[in-house]
């Protein structure tokens, strides 16, 4: 990250998200479950970049995440980077990992299974093939990839 | 620990054999009731006459006793209770829940939410393990082995749950695989890449006539009219293939004919009267592979 960009608006303790693919910002913010939280955010949608083109950035101030809450964007956002801002500097930079199983998010894309019908929390293991991720469904045993999880 | 059985990747190798030499011992000894004073649920959301009498049958000849239903609109989940709600309830009064249900998906839930073995007797078109177990006893008892097989798989390969369980248990064999299904029902692309990454050989076909002469093992499906979302497809595909007693003239010897039923136009009525014929001693051994999955799931037959 660039520090011309950090100075947009500078943290001082907090969490940038950098490299979200652009259409997938509400998502990570979703997955993040950051919609209710009181601190401030900062969203940078369709901003330059060199790499993907158009991208995305979050930036929560005062919010460190553990690993496991912040794997979970890997599904949507694979190449994010996560920055560490402690006293307006960049103390740790972190790549996203994919986790081996995933709980909770996202829905089963066949329309038969029974988390689908029941309150029931979603499952899903997870697969790399190529830059694709696929995702069996724990339930119903059936392959979604990630971009039908949403 | 507890274990259930719900989808035929739960069991080993060595589990699935256990079980096949555990149904020969029911097969020539069929009255064993060990299981006095048990009682099991049998839980049909969704109605089957096959596959239920053949489960109650198996409890009753290994002398438990069964509770349950054969039709969902008569219980609690007609009036919206859950059915981690219904199997939490039914789990209190059994010592083990056999069930089938539309959704799938369901029976590896509810052996989550239960405290005792669960059977799943099929989840809508993902699972129905005893079914797979029975085709395989079938297949080593008519060629005396599982290994080095062809095994020619005919119709629904696309919505067919029996097929592609019977696959991946066969992937544990030396098997060879003919697909023959018309374009609108191949075999998905998911078990053929499975296949490709255990190395196994198959090969794609319309025709039926085509590797009739040199497979071990046609395996018949039905085209299942349920199944399918698009009317016109299922017109256009119901009647692709029909087996009868002539185009038998120059199959191999040992080659059996195996169909999960119910049957329709797939295999005419002549075919029964052939030595090739296989399908109703298949469903008998339903029975001797079911008892085998109960005792070997409560513990009474354990694996050496």
């Amino acid at each position: 990250m660039s520090q011309k960009e950090l100075k947009v608006s500078a943290l001082e303790n907090g969490t940038v998200l950098d490299h979200i693919p652009a259409e997938n910002v509400y998502k990570a913010l979703e997955i993040l479950d950051l919609k209710d939280i009181e601190s401030q955010i900062t969203i940078g949608i369709n901003l330059v970049s060199k790499q993907h083109g158009k991208k995305g950035i979050i930036k929560i101030a005062d919010k460190f995440f553990e690993d496991d809450e912040l794997n979970k964007l890997s599904l949507i956002a694979p190449d994010a980077t996560v920055n560490v801002i402690r006293d307006f500097k960049v103390v740790e930079k972190k790549k996203l990992e994919i986790p081996k199983e995933i709980r909770g998010i996202g829905r089963c894309m066949n329309p038969k299974c029974v988390t689908n019908h029941q309150p029931i929390e979603t499952r899903f293991s997870t697969a790399k093939k190529g830059d694709k991720i696929s995702l069996l469904c724990h339930f119903c045993e059936k392959t979604t990839d990630s971009k039908g999880l949403f | 620990m507890k274990k259930s059985l719900i989808s035929i990747r739960d069991f080993t190798k060595e589990e699935i054999l256990h079980i096949l030499e555990t149904a020969k011992e029911f097969e020539q000894n069929p009255v064993q009731d060990f299981l006095t004073g048990k009682v099991i649920a049998s839980l049909f959301f969704e109605p089957s006459t096959r596959t239920r009498l053949s489960f109650e049958t198996a409890v009753n000849r290994l002398g438990a006793r069964v509770i349950g239903f054969s039709d969902a609109s008569n219980t609690s989940q007609s009036k919206g209770e859950t059915l981690k709600d219904t199997i939490k309830m039914v789990n209190n009064y059994v010592d083990m829940i056999i069930m089938r249900h539309p959704l799938e998906g369901s029976s590896r839930y509810a052996s989550e939410v239960a405290d005792v073995p669960v059977v799943n007797a099929g989840d809508g078109a993902n699972q129905h393990p005893s079914q797979t177990l029975l085709d395989l006893y079938s297949i080593l008892q008519t060629q005396g082995t599982l290994d080095g097989l062809t095994i020619n798989m005919v119709g629904d390969l696309k919505y067919g749950r029996t097929t592609h369980s019977l696959l991946q248990a066969m992937s544990h064999f030396k098997t060879k695989f003919v697909f023959t299904a018309p374009d609108e029902l191949k075999m998905p692309k998911e078990y053929k890449e499975f296949l490709d990454s255990k190395g196994i050989e198959y090969i794609e076909t319309a025709s039926l006539e085509e590797h009739l002469n040199n497979c071990d093992i046609l395996y018949m499906t039905r085209v299942q009219q349920e199944r399918f979302t698009d009317p016109i497809e299922y017109e256009r595909v119901k009647d692709c293939y029909s087996l009868d007693a002539e185009m038998l003239a120059n199959v191999k010897d040992n080659m059996k004919i195996l169909h999960p039923l119910p049957r329709v136009n797939e295999i005419s009525q002549d075919v029964d009267e052939t030595p090739y014929a296989y399908y109703f001693k298949q469903a008998e051994n339903g029975l001797y592979v079911r008892m085998a999955i109960i005792s070997y799931l409560l513990g009474h037959r354990p694996l050496r």
